[in-house]
């Protein structure tokens, strides 16, 4: 189907002896925010990694804008207009914010427009610019890979779990910054969320993992309306949009 | 609209940085070496000899120091970019010496004279014909012996080492074993006289020599976009892949350079000792390994550090214990692994 | 009865049974299928490189660790033997306090190793292992006084192994000191491998296995690793020291050369690769192929350099000096493509592949 940006159809991973992904079927339609939800241990962030060729899949096809990615190196992957933003975060510590927006930077130079939105978008890599990485706190440190993913523009975001471990008022910020982001209509976004109320807010589709399969796919707005398919998929309920 | 005005705002008021401690902790390395020098001079006092044998020690010991370095530095990055450990190191440190004092003997006049500009022109081809023969057999070492065993440590160990053997073996087999003998022209010998110290010519200049490598590496590294490729992929090799860089590539050029400059050790070397021998990769090996353990796998910085200690170390019990000074090298890697497990100057691995 | 005697680790592959049955009947009775000086100490040396090897094989194939350092301990051993009989006189006390004293030494070393270095990474301990090996041997070959320095320690042992003892005579072969000598060692090293077979074959020698496999899987099932892995080094250790103190009871010779050099490090790593890492019987096959080619392969490379004496490179490369280029050739390619070496290789084939 032309109007998905991403598809994955039976895809296996193992690790080692370990068969995480047991036969993943996933579509992301283009253009906005697809939540990719699940329990710890379901297989989302091997997802991620799968997508992004840091793990070889043993079995299935990945196809991006239409063309097989399964077999390619991530670099190449990366090439192609994917950009990861991994549970770590990923950043360079050693480097200061600046290196790692110039790393980024794969011409080598900055869209001096771009940057000044991204830089209005997260003020703190601006105050901090000739700072090394290690030095930012964590809500800054995902503020700086997030803007390390889209310096360039990038036609899809795999992000995983973003929120993790930063204050209330970060995720907020973090959330209106996905909002923005995604407003121009050329980027998607491949979210892996476990606060369901920033997935709720952001996403339009939704997939659940469950011991490394998908096990329901669909709009969100029809499973945010579903108390107990929300039950018996997640175990819990997403908050009641206010 | 700024949306990250509320995350900025405790933040607002200072800008976190390093600390007095911090700095000082991060002095402490650079400092330990002249602390030697210290503690040595008055060892050397005490036992009865002058300041004068101090300044002759010292100077050996930075001279070796740096030809370490300049051997050790390639190992350091290749661990730390690559996570792959070369027991084969030694092997380009031999073949740069042999292949450097070979075209030193065929270039012999000029190399024999009693003109540095002839001595250069001998010098320089030797060297260079050292490292890109080295450099070429890095570039063959990595694609067919070490891309095999990527991420497999043991298997890293054992083929490196043997890869060591064979080469030692070749280089029986087309050199034969008899030591061979270099003499320095009278150019790069001597002394330069400063009161009553000698100071030998050539260490000064291989000093000097070691130093610029070291400026000329920390300026790429710093400065340019491929030392900052590297930097980052020592941290995290992964996330470099996955922003679109080839580092495999990058690992295999990283290889290349580090083989060259274990070469260029190699020459320097010969001409320091006047004499090799097929062994002389394999005994150098573990001073080698030592210096990267001392510095801090990855760390170009550490690895100078750790060089200029283990070569003032080595000087130092030389003269005053000799029986003892591998011993007591030992014993300064174990003191600093204890003060710091990761090495002096450790890289912070973000994966 | 057999089964208990290898302690349940039968080989399982009717090629491997018939080579190790060859070897073990031709150790057991050289002295009389292949009479002569030179083919009794090469195999009086193939015994104590079995149980040299096999050592290493704990250490190395069981526990997954790479030590620099085996030949240390060897030459602990040894050199535990030659000074006391240097200075307590020829006899079965000094071998046996000699032999005491070397192997106490050679664990608390491992000990002393391993509680350090253990803590560190995999490459970091072999680094170190290489250097405090390396400064062994400088320290060992500085000691002239007591250690003879670099030309080593001559003494005597007790008569009966001499060849002035003599019993008479047995199957055309006279009965005299050597050959009580030579069953000695070939007594003891058996005992020594079977021991070594029941240590990995026990419950302790699986956890070094799980170990191996996956060191922090086994730390959160509650096994402390650290234990353990000092463990394996220490026996690993001691059993390398009964080794080189058997060799000096044979040689009446000890010296840095013949025990503790850089270059018998490597030959064992050689035996323990092309042999079968973590199969014991690798070690068996590994040092009786290495031993056998370093005093015959020789011989046939001599006989090929002569022949192809006209054309320069390929002279130099098969000259006999050269046989341990062809070896670190086979080693690599047996690390690549035989990972589990020889016997590795014949048990897959019992498997049809």
């Amino acid at each position: 189907m032309s109007d998905d940006l991403l598809s994955l159809e039976g895809v296996h991973t193992h690790i080692g002896r370990y068969h995480i992904l047991q036969g993943v079927d996933l579509v992301v339609p283009r253009g906005g925010v697809t939540v990719l939800l699940g329990r710890n241990g379901a297989g989302k962030t091997t997802t991620m990694r799968t997508i992004m060729g840091l793990w070889q899949a043993s079995r299935g096809q990945i196809r991006f804008d239409g063309r097989p990615i399964e077999a390619l190196p991530t670099p190449e992957i990366a090439n192609a207009g994917i950009a990861y933003v991994p549970e770590n975060m990923g950043i360079f510590a050693g480097l200061t914010v600046k290196e790692n927006m110039v790393l980024a930077a794969r011409g080598g130079r900055f869209d001096q427009a771009r940057l000044d939105w991204i830089l209005t978008l997260f003020p703190a890599l601006k105050r901090f610019w000739a700072l090394p990485a290690g030095h930012l706190s964590g809500g800054q440190k995902q503020m700086l890979a997030i803007a390390r993913a889209v310096i360039e523009p990038r036609r899809l975001l795999l992000i995983d779990e973003p929120s993790k471990g930063l204050a209330p008022a970060i995720v907020g910020a973090l959330t209106q910054a996905f909002s923005e982001l995604i407003a121009d209509g050329e980027t998607t976004i491949l979210l892996v969320e476990q606060n369901l109320h920033m997935a709720q807010s952001l996403g339009r589709s939704v997939a659940v993992m469950d011991e490394g399969r998908i096990v329901h796919a669909g709009a969100m707005a029809d499973l945010a309306a579903d108390r107990d398919l929300q039950g018996r998929l997640l175990g819990l309920s997403l908050e009641p949009t206010p | 609209m700024s949306v990250a005005n509320n995350a900025g705002a405790d933040q607002a008021a200072a800008l976190p940085g390093p600390g007095a401690r911090e700095r000082l902790g991060r002095a402490a390395p650079y400092l330990a070496v002249p602390l030697l020098a210290a503690v040595a001079l008055v060892a050397i006092l005490a036992q009865g000899s002058s300041l004068p044998t101090w300044v002759t020690l010292t100077v050996a010991g930075l001279a070796m120091g740096v030809m370490l370095f300049i051997m050790a530095s390639g190992l350091t990055l290749v661990f730390g970019l690559m996570d792959v450990l070369n027991f084969g190191h030694g092997a380009f440190i031999t073949v740069g010496a042999y292949v450097g004092v070979t075209v030193l003997l065929w270039l012999g006049p000029a190399f024999a004279a009693d003109n540095v500009w002839l001595n250069l022109l001998a010098i320089v081809p030797a060297i260079a014909a050292a490292m890109a023969v080295a450099g070429l057999g890095g570039w063959f070492f990595e694609r067919s012996v070490v891309a095999p065993v990527y991420g497999a440590h043991l298997k890293q160990i054992l083929v490196t080492m043997g890869a060591l053997i064979v080469t030692e073996q070749l280089l029986l087999a087309i050199w034969g074993p008899e030591r061979i003998p270099i003499n320095r022209p009278e150019a790069l010998s001597g002394a330069f006289l400063v009161g009553d110290a000698a100071i030998e010519r050539y260490r000064v200049y291989a000093t000097v020599l070691g130093l610029a490598i070291f400026g000329g590496m920390v300026y790429v590294l710093r400065r340019t976009r491929v030392g900052l490729l590297v930097r980052a992929g020592v941290e995290n090799g992964e996330m470099v892949q996955a922003m679109g860089y080839r580092v495999r590539v990058l690992f295999a050029g990283v290889f290349i350079v580090g083989s060259a400059l274990a070469a260029l050790g190699g020459v320097m070397w010969a001409l320091y000792d006047e004499v090799i021998t097929v062994h002389i990769g394999q005994n150098l090996m573990i001073m080698v390994f030592i210096v990267v353990i001392i510095g801090g796998l990855g760390s170009v910085e550490g690895c100078l550090v750790g060089a200029l200690l283990v070569g003032l170390m080595t000087n130092y019990t030389g003269f005053l214990t000799p029986t003892l000074s591998l011993g007591s090298t030992i014993l300064l890697m174990v003191v600093v692994l204890m003060w710091r497990p990761q090495g002096l100057i450790a890289v912070n691995k973000g994966h | 009865m057999i089964r208990w005697l290898l302690s349940g680790d039968v080989p399982r592959q009717p090629v491997l049974v018939v080579v190790l049955a060859a070897i073990l009947i031709g150790l057991a009775f050289t002295p009389f299928l292949f009479p002569g000086t030179r083919t009794v100490d090469t195999a009086a040396r193939i015994c104590v490189f079995i149980v040299l090897v096999a050592s290493y094989d704990l250490l190395l194939g069981y526990t997954g660790i790479v030590s620099f350092a085996h030949t240390m301990f060897f030459g602990l051993g040894a050199y535990g033997v030659a000074i006391a009989s240097r200075n307590l006189g020829a006899g079965w006390d000094s071998i046996l306090i000699g032999t005491a004293a070397g192997t106490f030494c050679a664990v608390v070393l491992a000990l002393l190793i391993g509680l350090f270095s253990l803590r560190v990474r995999a490459i970091f301990f072999a680094m170190v292992t290489l250097a405090v090996a390396s400064a062994f041997l400088i320290l060992v070959s500085q000691l002239f006084a007591i250690t003879g320095g670099e030309d080593g320690l001559n003494y005597r042992v007790p008569r009966m192994l001499t060849p002035a003892f003599n019993l008479g005579e047995f199957l055309g072969q006279r009965i005299d000191g050597r050959m009580i000598g030579y069953y000695l060692v070939f007594a003891v090293a058996l005992a020594l491998f079977l021991l070594l077979l029941r240590i990995v074959n026990s419950p302790f020698g699986r956890v070094l296995q799980a170990i191996r496999e996956n060191d922090f899987r086994a730390e959160a099932i509650g096994y402390r690793t650290v234990f353990y892995r000092t463990a394996a080094t220490c026996l690993s250790a001691g059993f390398a020291a009964l080794a080189g103190a058997l060799l000096a009871v044979w040689l009446r010779y000890t010296g840095p050369d013949t025990f503790l050099s850089l270059d018998i490090m490597i030959d064992i790593l050689l035996m323990v690769v092309i042999g079968g890492m973590g199969t014991m019987y690798g070690a068996a096959i590994g040092a009786t192929l290495f031993i056998l080619a370093e005093t015959y392969l020789r011989g046939v490379m001599g006989w090929a350099a002569e022949a192809t004496g006209a054309i320069p490179v390929v002279t130099d490369l098969v000259h006999p000096d050269r046989w341990l280029l062809w070896l670190g050739l086979l080693f690599i390619l047996s690390v690549y493509f035989f990972p589990s070496g020889i016997v590795g290789r014949l048990r897959l084939w019992r498997h049809g592949r």
